[in-house]
Order: C-alpha cells, then structure tokens, then sequence
C-alpha cells in the first residue's frame, strides 16, 4: 500500500516535472533576453567592431570622397613603431613596476594596523578608507595646488624635512617628476580600497592556527610570516592583479593634472587611445590601441587563473 | 611556594603591563599619523573653500595656515560656483545617471543572475562562462567603437548614452549568480510545491533573503560609475548632460584659475559622498571586502 503509493506519487511528480521543467526553461531564458540583449549590444558588438575596425582606416566622421579602407596591419605596424606609443606603454609599465608592490604592501601593512582590538579602530578605518569615496577629479585637482611648484605645501614640507637642502621642485612640470607625483596621489586615493580587502583575508584565517603556532613556541614575528603571509596567499593575488589592471587603465588624474605631458613624460596607453580616437578622430589606429590594451589586460588575468588553480590544486 | 611565586610573578606582571601601555601609545602615534597623511588634502580643501580671500590662500599655501580657518572666513566662493554655473543641473545629471543606471541594474544583473544560479536549462552552462569571460574586458577596450555606434544613432549629448551601455554588468551578474547559488534550494523547491512561478520565487523568495549581496552591487557600482570621467568627457558636448567630474575639470582647466571657488565646488561634490559614505560606513566595507572573494 505504502510502497504503492509512492509510485502513483512519484509518476505523478514526473508528470507534473516535465509541464514544470517547459515552464522553467521559457521563464529562465525570459529571465536572460534583456540581460543578454544588453551585454551583446553595448560590449560583445563594439567588442568585434573594436577589432575589425582596427584593420582599416575607419575615421570617427567619414569622408564620403575617401572611404573607410582595409590596411590589414598597417595600424598595428605604426603603432609598433611610434615612439609615443612606446612612450605611453613604458610609462604604464613604469606605474605597474612601482604602484602595484608599493600600494600592495603598503595596504597589507594598514590592514594590520587596523585589524587590532584597539579602541577608536572603526574610526581609523573609515578615515584611511574615506580618499576611496573621493572623486578621482577632486583628488587630482587639490594634488594639482598641493604640487604648486614654488611655494606649494608639498615643496615646503619637503623643504623643512630636509633642512632647506632639497627643493623646490616643479613637480608637474619637470618630465623625471611628474609620473611619481602622479603615482603618489594614486596609492593615496586607492590604498584604501585594498586595506579593506586585506582587512577581510586577514579576519578570515581560523584563529586555531595562531593558537597552535603560539603552542610551538612561534613570536609575533614568525607567526606573521610562517602563518598570515602564507594564508592570504589568495588575496594577495586578488590585489596584485587587480592593481595591475587599474594602473593600465590610468586615465582620469593624468588627463585633469598634465593631459600626459611634459613632453609625454606622463602619457599613458588610455592618454593616447582618447587622443588619437577621439581629439584627431583616427578610429580605425585608436582601435588598434583599445585592442592591444585588452590584450594586455587579458594576460594579466590569466596570470590570475594560472596562479589560483595552483593554490586549489595544493588545497 | 605560593608566595615566592607572587613576588616573582608580580615585578614582571608590572613591567609587562607597562611594556603594554608603551606599545599601544606607539600604535596610536602610527596610526594618528597615517590619519593626518589621509585627511590633510581633504581638510586642505574645505578650510581653502571657505577662505573668502582668493590672495589669502595662495599665501596660506605654504604653511600650516592652509588647515586653519582664519581671516575672511564665508561662503562666497560657493556663491561664486552658483553664479558661474548651473552647479544644480551637474549635481542632477550625476545623480540621475547614477542612480538610474544602478537601479534598473540592480534588477536586470539579478535577474540573469537568478536564472543562472537556481534554474537548469539548456544553454545554462554556456551563458554562465561568456558571463564569466565578458568580466575581463574593460570599458577602455571598447569606448571607441562605442562611440561610432552610439553617434551613428545620434545619442551623442544625451542622458540614455551614458546610462543604457552600462546598465548590465558581468561583475555584478557574477557577484548576485554566487550569492544566490549559495542559497539551500530546498526553499525553490518548497515554493514550487506550492505551486509558485519562477517569477514569484524571485521576488518572494530569493530577493528577500539578498539584501547583503544587492547592497554590496550597489554600492560598488555606485562608487565606479559615481567617479566615471572617460565616457562622459567623450559624449557630452554642453552643459545640459554634463555630469559633475566633466563639469569640474571643465571649470578647473579654465585660466585664470580663481581657487577659492574650484575648491568650493570640489567641496560640493565630495560632501554628499562622504555622508553617504559615514552613514552606510559598514556596508561600505563590507561591500568592498566581498569583491575581493574572487575566482
């Protein structure tokens, strides 16, 4: 009785699953045609533009005497030998070299700061965090005053530290200068943000461990190496990658500050691509930029998934 | 026995303690110092706002009088920015952009998100790794055709330009698909006992118990898109679309530069951030946290 029951229920269950299963798959993929339809038009599509475009001549307003014309790789050859887009590359190059170890240990460092049980913390967290919600266009503009080259307050402060014996430098002006002084105000306006992710790593590690190191007789010292280090392993990752892709896209503080001189000293991959596409209107050799940067974005992200399949593959 | 053990003990307990107080005094010389280094430009810029005399704070600039309200102290320089500017239609354009942008996100990105992570279906697995896939392609790479398609249709100047592109995200998508996987599906499977659609186990169901991960995306994407300055400086020719970072490099790259009032205006557009971002504090950081648990 029981047992037959149960199969007049589950035939019936099936039944009802196969009219529910219709049912489910039409409302999932209701669920996704706006969506989808929205990801295809506005990135898919000038994604595959982005690339076809960047084999021809193509002008943002088109001459209907001279048309658009396929040159195959003549963008990509040109852009190769430019020397401002080598320029442009190795400036970016610069930023990532110096920005992403600095910024990264310098938000390790004040995720340990403000992870301790200390009264006033959250206030201290919400004050390292606040440049993060500032504007990018506000921060670069009061750096801009704070850079004044000759009596500015960076130049003074510099001055009193060193007795009177360094400066003033013209910092915005002055093409060995103007990238650190970008760089600087960049850690300063993005630090927080990885502070926080740290932050959460940091709490995230099982206090067990702590415990059994203190056991094995381990100081703060090793257990912060042997212990925390290895723990966030992930997360460093996280925020190494992450910082690299936002030093490429550098764009807004370099655009408000110096438009990427002195002499190009400042000029970054994203500099060139807004110039070329759209103050001298070449689309066609700004494409060929857009898809050399993705490129690059593209390998820094597969460093990401190479590099976190190996931690789960020890795990 | 015992009382050798107190006196022994005592001594140490007591320089330990002190030991203690010295180091917890340093922590906070540390971190009080780092506190200046991250509000002394934010200061700097209120206090100059407020300087009514333009002379006064380029001779102010030099020394520690840049962060001491004195002299002609008002708010001229913010009547000036008024006088100079419709600063009310920037302050608008920026809003409504970013909020419309956010919020009609915030149903479409959960919406695939939802079919994604709690429905089987053909095509599920495929649509799931282009999502995936589509997170790593920057804004940068594809401004450009973008900016051919979007002129071809004459949006140039227009609020839908900078708002329809960026409505659907495949970050956010990817944030709502592994909150809501996490969730037991033995609730869809209860509703759906109870004879519930899939419509209404999203709306009952599934979006009542994501608060978390809804305020996470919007507060995340209202951060990126607040700050977003390439793609506005590219479609916006006059003042009626313009949003507010455009509009105050705009003003700041005009000679000559009268710093009382771009700071007024600097002010302006940082004040309303800050406060949301003080009154939504934790979930700020919780927000920013959550975007780090990736891959």
């Amino acid at each position: 009785m029981i047992s037959e029951s149960a199969i007049s229920n589950t035939k019936s269950l099936k039944k009802k699953g196969s009219s529910l299963q219709k049912r489910e798959t039409f409302a999932a993929w209701s669920f996704c045609a706006l969506p989808l339809l929205f990801l295809f038009i506005f990135l898919i599509t000038p994604f595959i533009v982005a690339f076809v475009i960047s084999f021809t001549d193509q002008r943002l307003i088109s001459n209907p005497n001279l048309p658009t014309q396929f040159v195959v790789f003549r963008n990509f050859l040109r852009l190769f030998n430019s020397s401002s887009f080598h320029q442009a590359l190795w400036n970016n190059i610069l930023f990532v070299l110096v920005v992403v170890p600095l910024q990264t240990f310098l938000a390790l460092l004040l995720a340990v700061l403000v992870n301790q049980k200390l009264r006033f913390i959250n206030l201290f967290r919400t004050i390292y965090f606040s440049p993060v919600v500032t504007t990018m266009v506000v921060v670069a503009i009061v750096w801009y005053f704070l850079y004044n080259p000759g009596e500015g307050l960076i130049n003074q402060l510099i001055s009193f530290l060193s007795f009177g014996k360094l400066g003033p430098y013209n910092w915005l002006n002055d093409t060995s200068l103007v990238l650190p002084a970008i760089m600087i105000l960049s850690i300063w306006q993005g630090v927080g943000f990885q502070m926080v992710i740290y932050l959460a790593g940091l709490q995230g590690i099982p206090y067990e461990l702590y415990e059994a190191g203190r056991v094995d007789g381990a100081n703060s010292w090793q257990q912060f190496w042997r212990i925390t280090i290895p723990q966030l392993r992930n997360t460093t990752i996280f925020v190494i990658i992450s910082t690299t892709i936002l030093a490429f896209k550098l764009f807004t503080q370099v655009w408000v500050m110096t438009r990427g001189g002195p002499q190009g000293a400042s000029k970054t991959i994203i500099v060139l691509l807004y110039q070329e596409g759209f103050t001298m209107l070449r689309v066609g050799y700004a494409s060929a930029i857009g898809v050399l940067f993705f490129l690059i974005v593209l390998c820094v992200s597969i460093f990401q998934r190479i590099y976190l399949k190996e931690e789960r593959a020890v795990v | 026995m015992a009382s050798t053990d107190i006196t022994v003990k005592n001594p140490q307990k007591l320089s330990l303690k002190t030991r203690k107080n010295i180091s917890v005094i340093l922590n906070y010389l540390l971190l009080i110092a780092i506190a200046v280094f991250f509000l002394f430009p934010i200061i700097f810029m209120f206090v100059s706002s407020i300087k009514n005399n333009e002379t006064q704070i380029i001779r102010d600039m030099s020394n520690i009088k840049a962060f001491i309200p004195y002299g002609e102290i008002g708010i001229k320089n913010y009547f000036d920015v008024f006088q100079q500017m419709p600063f009310g239609r920037f302050m608008f354009n920026s809003v409504f952009i970013v909020s419309s942008t956010v919020l009609t996100g915030l149903v479409l990105n959960s919406m695939i998100a939802y079919a994604l992570a709690r429905i089987r279906f053909k095509g599920r697995g495929f649509i799931i790794s282009l999502i995936i896939a589509l997170i790593i392609i920057p804004t940068e790479a594809v401004v450009i055709p973008l900016l051919l398609m979007v002129n071809r249709i004459g949006w140039l100047d227009s609020y839908q330009v900078q708002i329809v592109p960026f409505i659907v995200d495949a970050f956010s998508i990817f944030l709502f698909y592994q909150f809501f996987i996490g969730l037991p599906i033995s609730l869809d499977e209860a509703a759906k006992i109870d004879g519930a659609s899939p419509f209404q186990i999203y709306w009952k169901i599934i979006v009542p118990l994501s608060k978390p991960v809804f305020a996470t995306v919007a507060i995340l994407q209202f951060l990126f898109r607040w700050g977003d300055f390439l793609w506005p400086l590219m479609v916006t020719r006059g003042y009626e679309y313009r949003p507010l970072p455009v509009a105050i490099q705009q003003f700041f790259s005009q000679d000559p530069k009268v710093w009382g009032d771009i700071f007024a205006f600097t002010s302006m557009v940082t004040i309303p951030s800050l406060i949301i971002f003080l009154l939504f504090q934790k979930w700020f950081m919780r927000s920013v946290a959550s975007s780090g648990i990736k891959g």
